[in-house]
């Protein structure tokens, strides 16, 4: 299934209890002020390292782009653009907003 | 207001830019303050560091880009802009991340400031 993050990780639980909750095989999805988990240097950034071994991990690049972070974007970490973020939805037959 | 009641207000940001409206409704109310000729500071905390993280381009989620309105700030002479030294570290930036000059202090130096404020206010 699809996990969708749109919290700061730094801000609140949502990625914590989203990491902890997806089982291998699935993808997530980091949105809004959730991309901040994806680049280098945040203190979420080795945690999202760790998950990328059993999850397909996605930023949103237009969110990356309008927090000036879109040099920072982790390695492994797959930028996508809304059209992808559509495709993402339609791929998987389930999907968990972590609001 | 009058002559001689110059108050010293300080701005405690803690939001992330665009996720939450804080960001831009804080540099409104800052702006707003800038008129009446009070002592303002700023004082950016936890992802509230992330305001100032120089390029921002808001094309792609098509919001307002608010960061050139930090530049202007100089010109209402509030100059005083202070962020806290952890907040950066945790998230992998430094002084030379800022669109803006600040100064960076610690957390605690940032708690001794807010003691000798006026007002304090809370975005």
């Amino acid at each position: 299934m699809l996990h969708i993050v749109n919290k700061s990780p730094l801000d609140r639980n949502a990625l914590d209890t989203c990491l902890a909750t997806a089982q291998p095989g699935g993808a997530l999805l980091l949105i809004e002020d959730g991309v901040y988990a994806a680049t280098s240097g945040a203190a979420a950034a080795d945690k999202l390292k760790q998950a990328m071994g059993r999850l397909k991990v996605y930023a949103l690049k237009p969110d990356l782009e309008a927090r000036g972070m879109a040099d920072r974007a982790l390695e492994g970490v797959t930028l996508v653009d809304y059209g992808g973020f559509v495709d993402l939805v339609t791929e998987h037959a389930t999907c968990q907003s972590w609001l | 207001m009058s002559e001689g009641q110059i108050k010293k207000f300080m701005y405690v940001n803690r939001k992330a830019p665009h996720g939450t409206i804080y960001a831009l409704e804080s540099l409104e109310v800052v702006l707003i303050a800038a008129a009446f000729d009070q002592d303002v500071s700023l004082a950016f905390m936890d992802d509230g560091v992330y305001q100032l993280k120089k390029g921002f381009n808001t094309k792609g989620i098509e919001v307002k880009n608010f960061q050139p309105t930090y530049r202007a700030l100089d010109d209402y002479d509030i100059n005083k802009l202070y962020v806290e030294k952890e907040a950066l570290e945790a998230r992998g930036l430094t002084q030379e991340d800022m669109c803006v000059p600040v100064e960076v202090l610690s957390r605690a130096e940032i708690g001794k400031l807010m003691e000798t404020q006026d007002v304090v206010l809370s975005f």
